[in-house]
Order: C-alpha cells, then sequence, then structure tokens
C-alpha cells in the first residue's frame, strides 16, 4: 500500500513538473509569435535599440531554455530511471575533476558569447551625443513635465482617467491608468535627448516601446535617447515607487511625421502667448470657481481629495482648513511657493496666474468654504513679485 | 578546587529543561533556542503571508477595491521587511542553532548565553516594527528597499522607530553570526576537520561571515538617513550637496549579499538532503564548498546590477554586468552537482526529497531570470517590473522558503522524535507547489508585458494574469496552515522515529537517540 501511493507521487512529480516546464515554453514561443498584442512577452519596439534589445532578451531566453532542458531531462531521467522501487542500487563515484572543469568550462563560453552584444548594445544606448531635439523631463509626485529647451515649449502631463473609474463607479477605459491630458509629442526619424531629473523623490521614466528607463533622480540630470522608426501613440508608466500615487502617473508619446511635429509646436506656442494674455483679463467670479475646479481635479485632488477633506496628516484637507478660509495671502502663499520638506510642491512654475488664480479662488469658496472672496491673476502676479 | 568544577559539570549533565516560562525566557540551550527562532519566523511568516495576501487581494482585479494606494504601499513595505528580516533570517538561525552543534558534535553553541539575547531582541524589533501599522501617518510605505528620498524628507514619522528596528534586528543577526562562527572555528569534535564538515556547517559559516560584513553596512545606511531626518545633514538630499544614489550604492552593498545569505543555508539544506534520499553521497563536495565561497565572494561585486537605470557611467554598467554574468558559473556547478548526485542513485520521494527537488528546479528557473537580469540593456526593459518580482520570489519563495520545509520535514523527527505523517507531508508539498507556481510564474508575464511593480491598481491588460497569481497565492498561504498542523501533529502525536530516522543518512546527528537529549556530545564524539 505505501509502496503504491509512493510510486503515483512519483510519476506524478515527473509528468506534472516537465509538463509545466513544457507548457510554459510553449507559451513564451506562442506569445511571441504571433500574439504579441495579448502581452506575455517583451514587446519588440518601435526603435532600432529596442529592436536590438528584444532579440538581447530572446537570445538569453533561449539558451536558459536549452541549458533547462538538457539539466532538468538528465534530472528526471534519474529520479525515472534510478528509483530504488525499481531495485537501482546506487553507484559509488563521487567526484570528477574533469567532469567539474566541463561545466565550468562550458558555461564561461557561452556568457562570453552573452556578453559580446550585450556590450555594443549599451554602448549604442549609451551615445547621447548629436542628437536633434533636446527634451527635459521632470518627475513630479505624481506627474511629468516635459521641456523642449530649444523651443520655449513646456507642459504637465497628468493622468486622465477620471476617478470613478478608478473607484469602479464606471466602466474602465480601453487604455485605463495609460492615458494622459497632455502627451509628450515627438518627430519621427530624429535623435530625440532626454534630459531626466525630477523635482522630489525618484521617479523612472519608462517607455517599453522605445526600451528607454531612466531614473528621474532629484539634483541630478540623467541622459538617455530614442529615435522613433514609425508614427504611433506608445504608453508607458513610472517605474520607480515615488509615493501614493505611484501606479497612477503614465506616460503618453505621441511619435508623428515632422510637418505635424512643427505644426503642433507652433500651435503650443501660440497656446502659450494666448495664457499669457488671459491674465490681464478681468475674471468674474463664477469663471473662476468653473476653472478653478478643473485645474483643482487635475493638480490638487490626488492629494487633497476631490471632496477636500485630503489623507491627514501626510496630505491635510482643506475643507474648513485655517489656510482656506483664513488670510488670503497666506493662502496664495503656500500654492505658489509650496511647504519646504512636505509633499506640497510650489505651483509658482507649474501653473499659470489664471489657473492658479482661479484654484485658489475654488479652495475657498468649495466644500462650504463660503469666503465670498475672490482671488485674480494680478494678486497671484503681485505675490509672486514680492 | 578542579573537583569541584568537575562535580558542577556533572551535576549540569543530569539536569534538564528549567520548568515554566523560566525555560524559554532564560536558556542558554541550543536546542531550545533553536525551537524558538523557528516558532518566531513561523508566527512572522503567517503576519508577512497575511500582507501579501491582502496586496493580492487588492490586485485580483483592476481598480481600486480594498484600500488607499497609500496603505497598499505600507502593505508592501511591511511584507518584504517581515519575511526576509523575520521570516526567512531567523529560520536560517535556528536550523543553525538545532544542528550546527548536533552536526559538529558540540555541547552547545560556543557563545550560549549571548545565544539567548540575539533571540530575545526579534520579537520587540518586531514588535516595534509592527506597531507602527497604528501609527498616525502609518507604517513604513516605501518599499523593503527604503530608497532616499522617500525615505527621508517624504517618509511618515515611523520611520524612525523603522529604523530603530533595523537596528535591532541587525545587532540579532550580528550576534548570531559571531556565534555560529565561534562554535564551528572552536568546538568541532577531534577528527572533524574543515573539509569533512556537512555542507549545511559549511554553507552557514560562509553565511555568517557574510551577515559580519554587511550587516554593519546596513546599520550605516539607515543611521545616515536618522542623521538626515533628524539632525540636519545632508547624506541623501542634492540640495544640501548630498546625492540620492549614494543611498542605493550603500544599500545594495549590504543587500546583494543579503539575497546569498537567504540562499547559502538552503544550499547547505539540500546538499546534506539530496544525497540521502538518492543512497549516494554527495558528487563534488569539494567544489560544492569552493562554488559556495566564490559566490559569496563575487557578492560584494555585484551590487551595482540592482541600479543599472540610476545613470551609473559605461563602464561602471559593463563592469557589474560582467561580474553578475559570472555568478551564473558556481550556481551552474551547484546544479549541476546535486543532479550528478542524483544520477546512478536509489532514489525514494519522501517529503524533503520532494522539496529538495523542486528547490533545484525552480531555484535554477529563478537563476535564469537572473541571468536575464544581468544583461544590462535588457535589464532596461526589466528593471522594476514584475519580471523582478517573480524571479526573486522564484529565488526566495522555492528556495529559500522550500529549503526551510525540506529541512523540517528531514530533522523534525530527530528534534521531536516523532514521525511526521508522509501523506499529508506530500499533500503540503503538492499544494504548495501548485499554488506557488500559478502566484509566481505569470508574474514573468505581466513584468515583460510592461506591468511595473508595487502599483495597487493596472491597466487592463494585465488582468487575466494577476487573477491567476492572486489564486495562486491564497493556494500557498491557506496550505501553511496544513504544514501548521502537520507539525503540532508530529509532535503531540507522531510515530516513534528511530534514532537513524532515515535509511542512508549521514552524519554524527543521527548517532544520537531521537528525540535529541536535551544535552547531546558532552563527552565529544571521535570523528574518524
Amino acid at each position: 500500500m505505501r509502496m503504491l501511493r509512493l510510486v503515483g507521487f512519483r510519476s506524478a512529480t515527473f509528468l506534472w513538473t516537465r509538463l509545466r516546464w513544457v507548457i510554459s515554453v510553449f507559451l513564451l514561443v506562442f506569445v511571441s509569435s504571433s500574439h504579441a498584442e495579448y502581452g506575455v512577452n517583451m514587446t519588440p519596439g518601435v526603435t532600432d535599440i529596442s529592436q536590438s534589445v528584444y532579440s538581447l532578451h530572446m537570445i538569453i531566453f533561449w539558451i536558459c531554455v536549452v541549458i533547462g532542458i538538457v539539466v532538468f531531462s538528465v534530472m528526471f531521467w534519474s529520479m525515472f530511471k534510478y528509483r530504488k522501487s525499481q531495485g537501482a542500487v546506487p553507484a559509488k563515484f563521487h567526484e570528477s575533476t574533469t567532469v567539474e572543469v566541463i561545466w565550468t568550462l562550458i558555461p564561461i563560453i557561452i556568457l562570453v558569447a552573452m556578453a559580446v552584444p550585450a556590450t555594443s548594445t549599451l554602448k549604442e544606448m549609451y551615445d547621447v551625443t548629436e542628437s536633434d531635439i533636446d527634451i527635459k523631463i521632470t518627475g513630479y509626485q505624481w506627474k511629468w513635465q516635459y521641456e523642449y529647451i530649444n523651443d520655449d515649449v513646456s507642459f504637465f502631463s497628468n493622468l486622465s482617467t477620471p476617478q470613478d473609474q478608478i473607484n469602479n463607479e464606471a466602466t474602465k477605459g480601453e487604455h485605463y491608468l495609460l492615458e494622459v491630458d497632455e502627451p509628450l509629442v515627438i518627430p519621427i526619424n530624429k535623435k530625440i535627448r532626454f534630459l531626466v531629473t525630477a523635482n522630489d523623490v525618484i521617479h523612472s521614466w519608462w517607455v517599453p516601446a522605445f526600451a528607454v528607463k531612466k531614473d528621474a533622480i532629484p539634483g541630478f540630470i540623467n541622459e538617455a535617447w530614442t529615435k522613433v522608426n514609425e508614427p504611433g501613440i506608445y504608453r508607458g508608466q513610472c517605474a520607480e515607487l515615488c509615493g501614493k500615487d505611484h501606479g497612477f502617473m503614465p506616460i503618453v508619446v505621441k511619435a508623428v511625421e515632422e510637418p505635424e511635429y512643427q505644426a503642433w509646436l507652433a500651435a503650443k506656442q501660440e497656446k502659450a502667448k494666448a495664457e499669457a494674455l488671459l491674465s490681464s483679463q478681468v475674471w468674474s467670479m463664477e469663471d473662476l470657481m468653473t476653472k478653478g475646479e478643473a485645474v483643482y481635479n487635475t493638480n490638487c485632488a490626488a492629494c487633497h481629495q476631490q471632496n477636500g477633506e485630503g489623507i491627514p496628516p501626510a496630505f491635510p484637507g482643506l475643507k474648513g482648513s485655517a489656510i482656506a478660509v483664513g488670510p488670503v495671502e497666506a493662502h496664495i502663499d503656500i500654492v505658489v511657493n509650496g511647504k519646504p520638506g512636505s509633499a506640497m510642491q510650489a505651483f509658482a512654475a507649474q501653473l499659470s496666474d489664471v489657473d492658479l488664480a482661479a484654484v485658489i479662488t475654488y479652495e475657498r469658496n468649495a466644500w462650504g468654504n463660503n469666503t465670498g472672496e475672490s482671488v485674480s491673476p494680478q494678486d497671484i502676479a503681485n505675490a509672486k513679485g514680492n | 578546587m578542579s573537583a569541584v568544577v568537575e562535580n558542577e559539570l556533572k551535576e549540569d549533565n543530569h539536569h534538564g529543561p528549567a520548568a515554566g516560562i523560566g525555560r524559554w525566557l532564560f536558556t542558554t540551550n541550543h536546542k531550545d533556542i533553536g525551537s524558538m527562532y523557528l516558532w518566531f519566523s513561523f508566527a512572522m511568516f503567517l503576519v508577512g503571508g497575511c500582507m501579501a495576501l491582502t496586496i493580492r487581494a487588492e490586485l485580483f482585479q483592476p481598480g481600486l477595491q480594498m484600500m488607499e494606494p497609500g496603505f497598499f504601499n505600507q502593505m508592501t513595505t511591511m511584507h518584504g521587511l517581515i519575511m526576509v528580516f523575520g521570516a526567512v533570517m531567523p529560520a536560517f538561525v535556528g536550523l543553525a542553532n538545532w544542528l550546527i552543534p548536533m552536526m559538529i558534535g558540540a555541547p552547545d553553541m560556543a557563545l550560549p548565553r549571548m545565544n539567548n539575547w540575539s533571540f530575545w531582541i526579534l520579537p520587540f524589533a518586531f514588535t516595534m516594527l509592527l506597531s507602527t501599522l497604528f501609527m498616525e501617518g502609518g507604517a513604513p510605505n516605501f518599499g523593503w528597499t527604503f530608497y532616499a528620498p522617500l525615505s527621508t524628507t517624504y517618509a511618515p514619522p515611523s520611520v524612525t522607530f523603522f529604523i530603530f528596528g533595523v537596528h535591532m534586528m541587525g545587532v540579532s543577526s550580528i550576534m548570531g553570526a559571531i556565534n555560529v562562527i565561534a562554535t564551528i572555528l572552536n568546538m568541532r569534535a577531534p577528527g572533524m576537520s574543515y573539509m569533512k564538515m556537512p555542507l549545511f556547517v559549511w554553507t552557514w559559516l560562509i553565511t555568517a561571515f557574510l551577515l559580519i560584513a554587511v550587516m554593519p553596512v546596513l546599520a550605516g545606511v539607515v543611521t545616515m538617513m536618522l542623521m538626515d531626518i533628524h539632525f540636519g545633514t545632508s547624506f541623501f538630499n542634492a540640495a544640501g550637496g548630498g546625492d540620492p544614489v549614494l543611498f542605493q550604492h550603500v544599500f545594495w552593498f549590504f543587500g546583494h549579499p543579503e539575497v546569498y545569505i537567504m540562499i547559502l543555508p538552503a544550499f547547505g539544506v539540500v546538499s546534506q538532503i539530496i544525497p540521502t534520499f538518492s543512497r549516494k553521497k554527495l558528487f563534488g563536495y569539494h567544489s560544492m564548498v569552493w562554488a559556495t565561497s566564490s559566490i559569496a565572494l563575487l557578492s560584494f561585486l555585484v551590487w551595482a546590477h540592482h541600479m543599472f537605470t540610476v545613470g551609473i557611467p559605461l563602464m561602471g554598467e559593463l563592469f557589474f554586468m560582467y561580474a553578475t554574468m559570472l555568478i551564473a558559473v558556481p550556481t551552474g556547478v551547484k546544479v549541476f552537482n546535486w543532479v550528478a548526485t542524483m544520477f546512478k542513485g536509489s532514489i525514494t520521494f519522501e517529503t524533503p526529497m520532494l522539496f529538495s527537488i523542486a528547490f533545484v528546479i525552480l531555484f535554477s528557473i529563478g537563476g535564469f531570470s537572473g541571468l536575464m537580469l544581468a544583461i544590462a540593456p535588457s535589464d532596461f526593459q526589466y528593471h522594476d517590473t514584475y519580471f523582478v518580482v517573480a524571479h526573486f520570489h522564484y529565488v526566495l519563495v522555492p528556495g529559500a522558503i522550500f529549503g526551510i520545509f525540506a529541512a523540517v520535514y528531514y530533522w523534525l523527527p530527530k528534534w521531536c522524535g516523532n514521525m511526521y505523517s508522509e501523506t499529508l507531508g506530500k499533500a503540503h508539498f503538492w499544494l504548495s507547489f501548485v499554488g506557488m507556481n500559478l502566484a509566481f510564474f505569470p508574474m514573468h508575464f505581466l513584468g515583460l508585458a510592461g506591468m511595473p511593480r508595487r502599483i495597487p491598481d493596472y491597466a487592463l491588460q494585465f488582468a487575466d494574469f494577476n487573477w491567476i497569481s492572486s489564486i495562486g497565492a491564497f493556494m500557498f498561504g491557506f496550505t501553511q496552515l496544513l504544514f501548521l498542523y502537520i507539525v503540532i501533529h508530529t509532535i503531540r502525536s507522531g510515530k516513534k522515529a528511530t534514532a537513524a530516522v532515515w535509511e542512508s543518512a549521514e552524519g554524527l546527528e543521527w548517532t544520537i537517540p531521537s528525540p535529541a537529549p536535551y544535552h547531546t556530545f558532552t563527552t565529544p564524539p571521535e570523528v574518524k
């Protein structure tokens, strides 16, 4: 009875372990060839570099598969052939210098063969010279800023998935959590150099289709580059734990033909000029409140929450808070200059004067904070001047 | 005078354990302390496991169902810290306490009173660490790797308790390591030369040196954090002239040897078990010792492979890539030796052997993904994704933890004198094996498809594999209650075990009765 049970278990070990290996290999192969979009293997991407990275990945994968098949076959064969229940008598050998030398040398040769293509790809990835366009990328908790440093264009890119989709109160869209309000736009076939840094904690800028992943480190600037071959929309995410909303700061890059890029750039520059004009207008309370709510939901709600109650103690509530219903100067100061040593950023450079005026007005009048006070863009400009 | 001493010694030889709680509080007996370490680590394994299941429950479906992202981060952080410092490390120290003196023919550990202290620090350290969950601002939420400045300028107030907790764990580990080294160097029975020591003793000796080398580095890095947070220094703050990347260099100089600290003793365990159930001597004993030492030495030269994306210079990148690939060589030698031991043996498949075989196969899979991660250009795609999560869970769960399970089934009859139920043991193995693979294998696919780690919510294309992974995690988690039942049932009412326990186990521990008497080898055995 006991023997029977042992036999049962043994053949089950054999079958299942081998089966599992075969299934997993099959899955990877199957998927890498025909079902890439289902997402079981690395993307080959749309740049020369990403394609070399993909082939490095596949080469090392197959080397591992072959080694695995050889080693595990010997193992399973031993488990099958040399069962005590089949009357196997143990051999006496327990040492062989020759064998040890062989199985030390063979892996070394394989590794050297691997290291050669890996080294040349790495060298290429590190060659950031002779770029056509330089873009500075700054990670913030929890959004990205893109600055086209030679073209005077700069903007923030925020998650645009609505909160109710995240809270399961609405159907999730096709690009759930991988969509932003303003994507990075770049031309194809141009060498783009990224200067990556951060404003607060460490983030990491990652777009799988480009095989670019570079840590954004406060106080330091890292370099990376890409040259995209095909127009399209490419999505990625922050890859370094950066606090509460680390999972909610995606990256979207729109790669377009050169003329389209130039048109976009010109429109962007026009819009910046128009926005500068807006701040000299007189704004009604109603308009400020409408604009303020939109600005608040994009920039402030992640911490202070849509209902203004915050997540104390790290993220204080604004509803009825001393700052939001107290003297307006202090309120403007904390929004414009931030609070050093906390997650409260300085928004002076992030938002326009109109946006700042609108959001402060909104905070002073929403959720029952009915101060009735409105703040004008001129007030903001004055406060910044001081 | 000497007569008095002799008399006292004689008295000592005869007295058993003290009665009541005092036995456990004041004990200096390596067997009692070993048992306490093992029970403590199992308790922490369940606590850390509950946190893992909380994480997997949230990740069961896309969207936020159960918790705020901030709490999710506390769970991932605490899960990692508790499993590394509370479950795996103390379990191996427990095994070392029980087994090293019995394997080298020593009456006890070299420094028994320190042994007591190094255990009793741990419950206080972990009570303090766990208490941070109830503090204002919550528990540490910056990942078990606690990268600055997220863990300094932007940390919750509880970070100070975390730092103190890490210091206490470090003190405990260092004392444990000193004790292991002192015991092995000084207390081997006559004739037990270094190259006759069981491999478990060898791997622990090397592990102990690693611990002494790197735990002070960990203490250093958390102290620098403490200074930055409370005393106005700027080690890791660029605004004050510091460098956040310095943190990562110092942390991983500790962190990489640390991963070998968690696997080398398991190598030792498996090297004891496979020969027993193959009824054949371990193949290549000398090369096993050589390979373990090389792995330990290389572990000091590869730390920056955790940091390929931080922007280290090309030459640095190449050096760390080559050095890391080199580790595959001695690791491969070990796997080949285990397979060669089974080759032409006479094999049976008792529970310890099943766990050991699974160890060799699944640890190798973790090794393969490790080799892939070593290739710096591809690492840019793998880094900080679920591929990495899959990789280190494959080396830690079927590696370290299966190694511990194998050891417990193998030596439990010697410890308590009773045999465990083979049927239940096998059920535990198969459920763990299936659950663990279901939980962690799909993570390879998730990572390659682009899912970053440490996120509470994910894009829709990741939904299917996360669902499978969560099912597997719950299966693996609840199976461990069966393990608890098996161990308790064995201690209370298992069949009596013989002194040798296994048909062809070799080593001094099998020459003493089962259960092992409270004091063993008070007269050193003669080793031929």
